[in-house]
This record gives C-alpha cells, structure tokens and sequence, in this order.
C-alpha cells in the first residue's frame, strides 16, 4: 500500500454566511457564490505518494475550491486535510510544504524569471550558491535555461507557465497543486505541455494534484482521477475504469461520449445479467460490470465499441444485437459517424473506424436498417436516479412538439 | 452592390489630392493650436523666469530694467524670506511623509478589506477634496483656538497656533489625495501574486514588502509627489491656522501688498525647475519598469 500525500477528511466549504465569504467568493467557479453555496461538500480523499491525480469536474464543481484549501488559500467550513500524515488544516499558506502552479501563472512581474525562482528559496535563506545551482537545475529542467535574466513580460505563454511550474517545483514540495495550469494555452501548446507535465512529473516524482474540465487533458496524464460534480466526487479511479465502467450517468456523459438506454432487469444467470430494452430487445451484462450499482439503472455502451451489420449478417457469438436504422451519418476521415434511431426511438452514436468500409458506394447511409451489435463485456451499467427519467419526459415532450 | 465592382469611395473621402492652400492650411492648424496651449500655460512661468533676472528700481519688480543675477547670488536677501522657505519646505516634507503613510495604510484597508463603516470612510476620505479649501481652514481655526479641553490631545498642540498646526492641517487634506492616488493603483493590483508569495513560504509581512509594496510604489510615489505640491503651495488654509509663522505662500502674500521682491521670483523658479526635474525622472523611471500594467503573461514575441 503506497504512503498517503494528501488526505482530505471530509472535508467541506460553503461560501457566504460567514465574514470571509464575500472577499474570495470571486475564485469560485460558480457565478452565484456569494448568494452563498456549498461549493465542496465532505469530501473524503486520498492522494497517494508520487501520483498524478486528477480533480475533474465542469465549472462550479468544487474542484478549485478544494485545491486551494489544500494549499491553504481557503479555510474550509468543516473536515480536515492531513499532507503526509500532519494535520495542516489551519495552517497558512507559508507553513505547508505545498506549492501551486496558479491559473494564471502568477509570475511576479517585478522580478526576473531567476528570482522568481527563487523566490522560495531565498525565503528559506538557502545560499546563493545553492539558490544559483538549483535554480539553473530547475529551469534546464522545464527547459528555459538562458532566461535568467528576463522579465515575465517579455516572455510568451508557454514560457511562462513553464517558469511558473520551475518556480514551484524548485522548492521540492510533498505535493505540487496545478490549478488548470494549461487553460490559458492554444491547443498545440497544450498537448505538447501535458506530455512535458507528465514527463516532469516522472523525472522528479513529487505528487501532483491536477484541477481540470478538459477530460482529454485529465485521462493523458493522470494515474488517477476523481470525476467531481456539485461539491463531491462521483467516481475515483483509473482513466481506463472511469471510460470503461463509469458509475454513473454524469461520469459517462463527462469522459467521452457513451450511449445510454434505460433498460429494466430480467433475471440472470451465473455470468450474465438479462436486461430488457425498451423496444423489447434482450440485452446480456457481465455480472460483474453490475458490481453494487443498485437502484435504477441505465445500460451504455461507447460508440467505438459497437459494430454494424445488416439484418442477414451473423454476429459473433453471444454477442447483443439490437435493430436500428441510419438517420445520419458524417464522414470524418478516420472513421465514420452515425446516428441511428432504435425502435423505440432512442438514439445511438456509433463511430465506426474507416477500415473495411472507406468509399462512398461501401459506407452506410441514412435510411439503411442495420443491426448493432457488441459484446457483452463491453457493456457498462450506471446508476440512474432520475436522470433517464427526466430524458424520457423530455423526448416525449419534443415528440409531441 | 454588384459582386466585383470596384471599391467605390466612401462618402466625405476626399477623392481628389487636397488644393494647395487649403492644404497647407490643414497642417498648420493643429500645431498653432498647441503653440497657443502651451503659451498659454507656460507664458507666467516664463515671466517669472525672466524677472527673476530684473534689476528693479524701488520695490516693486514690475518693469524689466536691466539683466542682473544679484538676485540669484543672494537668493534669502529679504528678511523673513528664509525663514517662510524653510517653514514651507519642513512642512512639505513632514506632511508628505506623513500622509502618504498613513494615506498608503488607509487605502489597503479600504481596497482590501470589507468591514463595518467602510463605506462612511470613503466618504469621508473625500470630504477634504470637495470641501472649499476656506471652509476647511476655518474650521480647523476653529478647532485649534477653542479652548474647550479636547480629548487625546496634549496640550500646546493645538494651541498656539504655528508650524504645527500647519503640519496637522497639512495633513489632513493631502491624505486625502494620497488615499485616491494609491487606492487606483490598488484596484486592478492581482491578489493572486500575494498568494503566490505565500504558497513560496513568504509571510504576510514578507509578502507585503517583496510582492505588494514594489508593485504599488509608482502609485505611492506618485500620491508623495502630489501631497509634496499640493502642500508647498497652500495658502488658504495655511493663512488660517499659522499664527504668526510665515509659510512661503503666505510671505508672498504679505510681500504683495508692498512689491513683490526679485528673491521671490528666483526661489519659484528654483521651485518650478525642481517640480520639473521631479516629473521627468518619475516619469522615465515609471517607462523603465515593465511591469506597470502588472499583465505578466503579455507576450512580447
């Protein structure tokens, strides 16, 4: 069992109702903080020793707001945060053996691109010698050297926020927080830093504790990954479990794009779980893709996995097979989309790669019946408390208008 | 509009090269104007500079006689003029440091800070600027010559008046442009440096000297600079609460009614060529930093 860096105890922020509420309501995600919200609500969390793990979660979900109370820039209502077993819950800033890479970089726009690496050291009264032999490390490290003596205007984005990054790192933290330290950049640049990020990461294997929206950017360089929404997290775990088996309707629809159909349990056998479509359709579930997921549930499955064949095609065996016909289909060079309507009038997206079909005349068009078919195990279950519910009402709606 | 046609002139562009004395007429305006600007603003200056070189007959130095430099060479020749200067000077510089500290102070409290009575010491902070100047010294006289025992302050402060009395007016009215100064400078200043000193170990005391401090220092500067001249040139207030103490101002007050001497004219041109001085290295050490709109993720590529 690897040591534990970070531990969040439940720990919990509302804003407003209290005196330092409105003064930092403004860096929080959500437009309506200062009306006063729970903005992070009893998160328990651990972050383990060297990982790159990831808060994910669309605006206003809370994952600022707990990144900046682990680095001690907001004092949480409730709960607790432990770094590498001490309890600094109430600790300023200047006290935590933590550094961030802020959004905006935060370089100081004062000092040279030296001293603002420095700036760290030079408050723990290293000596220059030192300070001098570390910093050129650092910045050999994020690849700047020569930039010494410049000034953080006169450098671009990019740069910048590798100083910012140097600046941090230099100080040799328990944990370095990165708060959507690549937002700011185009999207060329951004792929070229997340492979950097990563790569500094492993050369220098402090824990790294990321705070994203951008689920491409979270899954590239992360070992693991809470997916968070309104306060808490839905889901903890690898890129590969949180894609493949997400747990609930809000993770399936954050990472990627997945097909979800309410379906309604019909018994099971020693393997498999039976479901019923709505059009009636026999669909077969792993037993063990349910796990615990209890209550209403949904079946998915990603576009990518599903395959189409024509009504005469024989599938592999024991594959699930459901009748559909084509109403769109968009060529995207790599693959193809398509949308196809189900029976009872649900949706699916299936991207099919442009391998055995590639031209015009072999791709399927819109009109044609087909059968979609995938394996078993490539199915995923998620718990549904409302949410099909409230999508049904809202396709009948739209059917009737 | 056809596709293709050619690009028609918009309407009021001249199409034609303009003729030759409309032309030239054109060009000239806007430099005559700004000649007659700043003739117009520089021209009693330069009055005063050039009598300071006068050689009057009688008292009066209202006649250009002769060029003479006596009147440089002996700069304090009057009696009381030395003294008034160097009353004004002291005052100057003790209401300017004091002000712009406290000023300085005030306004952090007032930018950073949400507490109860905020927004009444806005206000108050602004009386002293829309005040009349008259009013204001009035009631300081007032306040100073009352007899009524006042809490908190030793006697022999308010009382009798004198220099500083001066000092306290002083004060008083140039915190207030010291506050505004600085508080602008304040508003768009990124809290997120603070922070990022203190994720760096700095402390808040740390903090404020290595990351607020040096970026609001134009502001602060600027806000001494304006409470140096705005004090040395007092005179409404200062007339109302010195006593017996003569300021610079209030010695040419009291020399105007016999005949300004040449003296006079020399210590405001040394005044005016130092304001001058004062701007221009402000002014270019303000280009020579870059970091004075604070955006540090400008690129310059």
């Amino acid at each position: 069992m690897a040591d534990v860096a970070v531990r969040l105890v439940q720990l919990t922020k509302r804003f407003g109702g209290d005196t330092t509420g409105r003064r930092v309501a403004k860096y929080v995600d959500d437009a309506n903080a200062d009306q006063g919200f729970l903005a992070v609500d009893h998160i328990d969390l651990d972050v383990n020793e060297g990982e790159f793990f990831s808060l994910l979660g669309p605006s206003g979900c809370g994952k600022t707001t707990t990144l900046r109370m682990i680095g001690g820039f907001e004092q949480p209502t409730d709960g607790r945060i432990e770094l590498q077993g001490e309890d600094v819950t109430y600790l300023p800033a200047y006290k935590r053996n933590v550094n961030t890479v802020f959004q905006n970089y935060a370089l100081f726009p004062h000092l040279t691109i030296y001293e603002n690496v420095a700036f760290g050291l030079r408050r723990r009264k290293v000596s220059d010698a030192d300070v001098k032999k570390r910093v050129t490390e650092m910045l050999e490290l994020v690849e700047l050297p020569g930039y010494e003596a410049r000034k953080p205007g006169q450098i671009s984005g990019g740069q910048a926020q590798r100083v910012a990054l140097a600046r941090a790192l230099v100080n040799k933290p328990a944990v370095l927080l990165l708060d959507e330290p690549l937002g700011a950049l185009d999207l060329k640049l951004r792929k070229q830093m997340q492979i950097e990020l990563k790569r500094i990461q492993q050369e220098v294997g402090i824990t790294f504790i990321y705070v994203t929206h951008d689920q491409e950017e979270a899954m590239t360089m992360s070992d693991r990954i809470a997916v968070m929404n309104h306060g808490h997290y839905e889901q903890l775990g690898d890129p590969e479990v949180l894609y493949e088996r997400p747990r609930t309707r809000f993770v399936a629809g954050f990472l990627g794009v997945s097909n979800l159909l309410p379906a309604s349990a019909d018994g099971r056998d020693d393997r498999y779980a039976n479901f019923r479509l709505s059009d009636g359709t026999a669909v077969r579930v792993p037993i063990a893709v349910i796990q615990d997921r209890a209550g209403t549930l949904a079946l998915g499955v990603r576009p990518e996995k599903i395959r189409l064949l024509e009504e005469k095609d024989e599938s592999p065996a024991g594959y699930n097979r459901v009748a559909g016909r084509i109403v769109h289909a968009s060529y995207l060079g790599v693959s193809t989309q398509y949308i196809v309507q189900l029976k009872d009038g649900h949706r699916v997206t299936v991207y099919e790669q442009n391998v055995t079909r590639a031209t015009k005349a072999e791709l399927w068009s819109s009109g044609e019946d087909v059968v979609l078919c995938w394996a078993p195990e490539h199915c995923f279950v998620v718990e549904d408390a409302g949410g099909m519910a409230a999508a049904e009402a809202d396709r009948e709606l739209a059917a009737v208008v | 509009m056809t596709a293709g046609a050619t690009a028609q002139p918009a309407p009021g562009v001249a199409t034609r090269p303009p003729s030759g004395l409309a032309h030239r007429i054109d060009r000239l305006l806007l430099p005559l104007y700004t000649l007659g600007v700043v003739s117009y603003l520089a021209l009693p200056v330069l009055v005063m500079i050039l009598f300071s070189f006068n050689d009057p007959t009688g008292r009066a130095n209202l006649n250009f006689r002769h060029f003479s430099i006596d009147a440089w060479l002996d700069p304090f020749g009057r009696p009381g003029l030395e003294e008034a200067v160097f009353n004004s000077l002291w005052v100057a510089f003790g209401a300017t440091v004091i002000s712009t500290i406290l000023g300085t102070l005030i306004a952090l409290a007032l930018v950073r800070y949400g507490f109860r009575g905020r927004g009444a010491t806005n206000m108050l902070i602004f009386l002293p600027m829309s005040t009349p100047e008259v009013v204001l010294g009035a009631s300081l006289l007032t306040m100073f010559v009352s007899t009524t025992n006042l809490p908190f302050i030793p006697q022999g402060v308010l009382f009798p008046l004198n220099i500083r009395t001066i000092l306290i007016a002083h004060v008083m009215f140039c915190i207030s442009y010291v506050v505004v100064t600085v508080k602008a400078r304040l508003q768009n200043f990124p809290r997120h440096l603070e922070e990022a000193a203190m994720d760096l170990g700095a402390n808040e005391w740390t903090t404020f000297w290595k990351v607020t401090f040096p970026l609001i220092l134009p502001g602060v500067v600027a806000a001494a600079l304006l409470a140096f001249s705005l004090s040395i040139d007092d005179y409404v207030i200062t007339s109302l609460t010195s006593g017996q103490t003569d300021t610079f101002p209030i010695y040419i007050y009291g020399a105007s009614l016999r005949g300004i001497p040449v003296q006079v004219n020399v210590i405001g041109t040394i005044i005016f060529a130092s304001a001058v001085l004062l701007v221009v290295i402000s002014t270019l050490w303000q280009r020579r930093q870059s970091f004075r709109d604070f955006s540090s993720t400008r690129q310059v590529e």
